[in-house]
C-alpha cells in the first residue's frame, strides 16, 4: 500500500511539473512549425512569469496577472517575428537575445520595482491559482485504489493544469483539423506552393509565432503565480530548453510531444525525491545524471537512434519572395 | 535588385554595426530612462569604471580575454556555417582538464606546464564539441539543439564531479582543490612588476597575451591556410564544397573542434589565472556573450577584439555601476548584452535596404554630376 501511495505522489508531482513544459513544448511546436525556430521559449516563459506575478501582486487576482503574462509573451513573440520574418534575421540569434534581454530585464524591473534582489513579492491566496477540487473527489476518497488515483493524482490541481492537458488535443485538433493548421503546417514545409495559392507566409508566420506567445505566457504565469508564489530570478532554470528538447523529442507533433514532457516531467519529479536515497543493488542514484537524462536522450534521438525526427522543412529559413 | 549598386566596405563592416549597436545603447538608454535615473550619468560611470583607474584597465581587460576566446570559437564554427552555441559548455569541461592536469602533473616545472595547460583545456574542449560535431557532420541532427543539449550534459556532469570526485575531503564547497602555486599563470602587474613598472594589480594575466596571439593565428589560420579555406567553402556553399572535392562532414568536424578548443582557453584564464581552482558555474555566461562578441565583430578578430573590449568594458563598468546607483543592478549589463545581440545579430538587416537605397541614390546622383 504505502509504494502505491508513493507512485501515486510521484506521477501527482510528475503532473505539475510537466504542466509548463507541455504549453511550452505546444508553443514551441507552433512557431516552429511554421517555420519560424523558437528558442526564445526560455527568455519569453522568464518574461511571462515576471509580468503575471507582477500584476497579480498589483491587481490582486491572477487571472489579470495571466492576461499580462500572456500579453507580454506575444509582445515578445512579435518581437522575434520582426527580427526573423520582416527584416529575415537569424532566428537562433534572435532567440538567444530574447533570453538573455529577459534573463536581465526581469531582475533589472524586478528590482527597481520591488527592491527584493530581484524577486517580486510573495502573492497571497487571492493573487494566485488554487487547487480546484473535481466533483466528487471528495465522496470517493476512500474507495481503494481508485479513491487515491482520482483524489490526490486527477483532481486537486490548479486550473492551469487541467488547461495545459486540454490544450494538447486542441493543438492537435487546430494543426490538423483546421485549415488554419494546415497552412501553418504548409508554410513550414513550402512557403513558396502558400504564397502561390495566394496566402501570405508573412502573415501566416506572425499568426503562428503569436499563437505561441499565447502558449508560453501561459506556462510563464504558472511558474510563479500556480506552482510559485513569487517570480524569482532566472526561475525559469532551463525549463524552456527542456520543453524545446521535448518538442524535438515529440517530433514536432502534440501527443508525441505530451508525452516527452511528461517523461521528462517524470525524471525531474523522481530526480528530487531521489536525493541521497540508496537504491538496493545500485547504491546511491547520482542525481545529477537523471537531470541530465532528458538532455542525453533527445541527442541520441536527435542522431537517430530512437526513430528518426525529422524537422520541418522550411524551418530556419526566412521566406524570401522571388522577383 | 539590379538597380542598387553593392555597398563599400567601409559601410557594410563599419557604418552599418556601429548603426546597429547606436541603435541598441538607445533602447538601452530608454530602459533606463524608464526606471528613472539618468542615462548620461550611467554612461558616466560606465566609462569611469571600466578606464577610470589603473585598476579599472586589468579588471575591463581581464573580462575582454574571456570574450576573445568565446568570440573567436563562436566565429570559427560559423565560418563553416555552423551555429556552435556550446562555448558555454566546451569551456566548462576545458576547465575540468587544466584543472586535472594542474592536480595531477604538477611536477612538471611551469613553462612545460603552461603548454600541458593549454593542451589540456584544448583537448577535453574539442572533445566535447566533438560529439555534436559527428553527429552533425554524420547523422545530420541539428547542431544548434545537440550543443544547448550538450551544455547542460555539461553542467550536469560537472556538479556531479565536483561534488562526488574533485571536492577535497572535509570541505562543504563544491570546488576543487586549489592548483599549487608554481603553476598559476602570473599576473601582467607582477610581470611588469619585475620590469621596474608599476601597475594596479587586477587579475589580468598572461592568458590575455595569449588570447591576442590566438587571434593572430585564428586570422591567419581562416585566411591563410588551406583547412581554413576549406571551412569557409563549405560554410558559404556545402554542395559547391563537395563537387570541388572537399568533404564538408570532415570540415565541419574540425571546425568545431577548433571552435571547442578556443572556448576552453577562457578556463586558462579562469582556472590558471584568476581563481586558482575548479569553481562550479565559472563560465557564467562567457560563452553565450561569446556569441554577440563574434556577430558584432564580423566574425573577423579584428573586429572581435573590439567587441570584446566593448563587452569587457561594460562587464567592469556594470560592476561599478551596481555600487553608485543601487535602483540599477549589474542586470542592466546584461540587458545591454541581450539588445546588442538583438539589433547587431538578428535585425542586422533592418538598416541594409534602406541604407542600399540611400547609397544608390547617391551615387547615381554623383555620376550624373560629374557627367555633365
Amino acid at each position: 500500500m504505502e509504494t502505491f501511495e508513493l507512485i501515486i505522489l510521484l506521477l501527482d508531482a510528475t503532473l505539475r511539473t510537466s504542466t509548463p513544459l507541455i504549453l511550452a513544448a505546444l508553443a514551441g511546436m507552433f512557431s516552429e512549425r511554421s517555420g519560424t525556430i523558437n528558442l526564445a521559449l526560455e527568455g519569453m516563459m522568464l518574461g511571462g512569469a515576471f509580468a503575471a506575478a507582477t500584476v497579480a501582486f498589483y491587481a490582486g487576482n491572477p487571472w489579470v496577472g495571466l492576461l499580462a503574462a500572456i500579453a507580454a509573451t506575444i509582445a515578445l513573440s512579435l518581437l522575434h517575428g520582426f527580427a526573423c520574418i520582416t527584416h529575415k534575421g537569424n532566428q537562433v540569434v534572435s532567440g538567444m537575445a530574447i533570453n538573455i534581454l529577459m534573463s536581465g530585464f526581469t531582475a533589472l524591473v524586478g528590482i527597481a520595482l520591488f527592491a527584493q534582489g530581484g524577486k517580486t513579492p510573495a502573492l497571497d491566496k487571492a493573487s494566485r491559482f488554487q487547487p480546484i477540487t473535481l466533483p466528487g473527489a471528495e465522496a470517493v476518497k476512500d474507495v481503494p485504489i481508485l479513491g487515491p488515483l482520482y483524489f490526490e493524482l486527477i483532481s486537486g490541481h490548479n486550473i492551469l493544469v487541467y488547461i495545459a492537458f486540454l490544450a494538447v488535443p486542441a493543438a492537435w485538433w487546430v494543426m490538423y483539423r483546421t485549415r488554419f493548421g494546415l497552412r501553418l503546417r504548409a508554410v513550414g514545409e513550402n512557403p513558396g506552393a502558400v504564397d502561390t495559392a495566394g496566402i501570405s507566409v508573412v502573415l501566416m508566420r506572425y499568426r503562428a509565432v503569436v499563437c505561441s506567445g499565447v502558449l508560453v505566457g501561459m506556462s510563464g504565469a504558472y511558474l510563479s503565480t500556480a506552482q510559485g508564489a513569487s517570480f524569482l530570478h532566472d526561475m525559469t532554470a532551463g525549463k524552456g530548453y527542456i520543453a524545446l528538447a521535448a518538442m524535438v523529442f515529440g517530433k514536432w507533433r502534440p501527443f508525441p510531444a505530451l508525452f516527452a514532457c511528461l517523461l521528462f516531467g517524470f525524471l525531474d519529479a523522481a530526480a528530487t525525491r531521489l536525493q541521497g536515497v540508496v537504491l538496493p543493488g545500485i547504491g546511491e542514484v547520482p542525481v545529477q545524471l537523471v537531470q541530465a537524462l532528458p538532455y542525453v536522450l533527445t541527442v541520441i534521438l536527435l542522431a537517430g537512434f530512437i526513430g528518426r525526427a525529422t524537422p520541418p522543412k522550411a524551418l530556419g529559413r526566412a521566406y524570401v519572395k522571388e522577383r | 535588385m539590379s538597380n542598387t549598386v553593392e555597398l563599400p566596405r567601409w559601410i557594410d563592416v563599419g557604418a552599418l554595426p556601429l548603426l546597429n549597436l547606436l541603435l541598441a545603447l538607445l533602447v538601452s538608454a530608454l530602459v533606463v530612462l524608464a526606471i528613472g535615473e539618468n542615462p548620461i550619468k550611467v554612461v558616466e560611470i560606465l566609462l569611469y569604471g571600466a578606464f577610470g583607474y589603473d585598476e579599472a584597465w586589468g579588471y575591463t581587460l581581464y573580462y575582454t580575454t574571456n570574450f576573445i576566446f568565446t568570440g573567436l570559437s563562436f566565429a570559427v564554427a560559423f565560418h563553416c556555417g555552423l551555429f556552435n552555441i556550446g562555448a558555454e559548455g566546451q569551456a566548462y569541461i576545458g576547465g575540468l582538464g587544466v584543472t586535472l592536469a594542474a592536480l595531477y602533473l604538477d611536477f612538471l616545472p611551469f613553462p612545460l606546464m603552461l603548454v600541458v595547460g593549454i593542451m589540456a583545456a584544448a583537448i577535453f574542449g574539442a572533445a566535447w564539441a566533438y560529439i555534436p560535431a559527428y553527429l552533425q557532420a554524420r547523422r545530420g541532427s541539428h547542431i544548434v539543439i545537440t550543443t544547448i543539449m550538450f551544455n547542460f550534459i555539461a553542467s550536469s556532469l560537472m556538479v556531479y564531479l565536483l561534488v562526488n570526485v574533485l571536492r577535497p575531503q572535509g570541505s562543504m564547497t563544491p570546488e576543487s582543490e586549489r592548483i599549487s602555486e608554481n603553476l598559476t599563470l602570473p599576473f601582467i602587474h607582477d610581470m611588469a612588476a619585475s620590469f621596474g613598472i608599476d601597475m594596479a594589480s587586477s587579475p589580468l594575466n598572461l592568458s590575455f597575451v595569449y588570447a591576442i596571439a590566438a587571434s593572430v593565428l585564428v586570422w591567419l589560420f581562416i585566411w591563410h591556410t588551406r583547412w581554413g579555406y576549406a571551412i569557409r567553402t563549405v560554410g558559404a556553399n556545402a554542395v559547391a564544397a563537395t563537387y570541388a572535392g572537399i568533404d564538408p562532414g570532415r570540415y565541419i568536424i574540425i571546425a568545431m573542434m577548433i571552435s571547442g578548443a578556443l572556448a576552453s582557453f577562457m578556463a586558462l584564464n579562469e582556472v590558471m589565472g584568476v581563481q586558482h581552482r575548479l569553481l562550479i558555474d565559472f563560465t557564467a555566461g562567457y560563452g553565450f556573450v561569446g556569441i554577440a562578441v563574434a556577430l558584432m565583430g564580423r566574425n573577423h578578430p579584428f573586429g572581435i577584439f573590439l567587441a570584446a573590449l566593448l563587452f569587457g568594458m561594460l562587464y567592469q563598468g556594470g560592476a561599478e555601476l551596481s555600487f553608485e546607483i543601487p535602483t540599477i543592478s549589474n542586470d542592466m549589463v546584461v540587458v545591454i548584452q541581450g539588445l546588442v545581440i538583438l539589433f547587431t545579430g538578428a535585425m542586422e538587416h533592418m538598416f541594409r535596404p534602406r541604407v542600399t537605397k540611400m547609397y544608390t541614390a547617391w551615387r547615381l546622383r554623383r555620376d550624373r554630376m560629374e557627367a555633365a
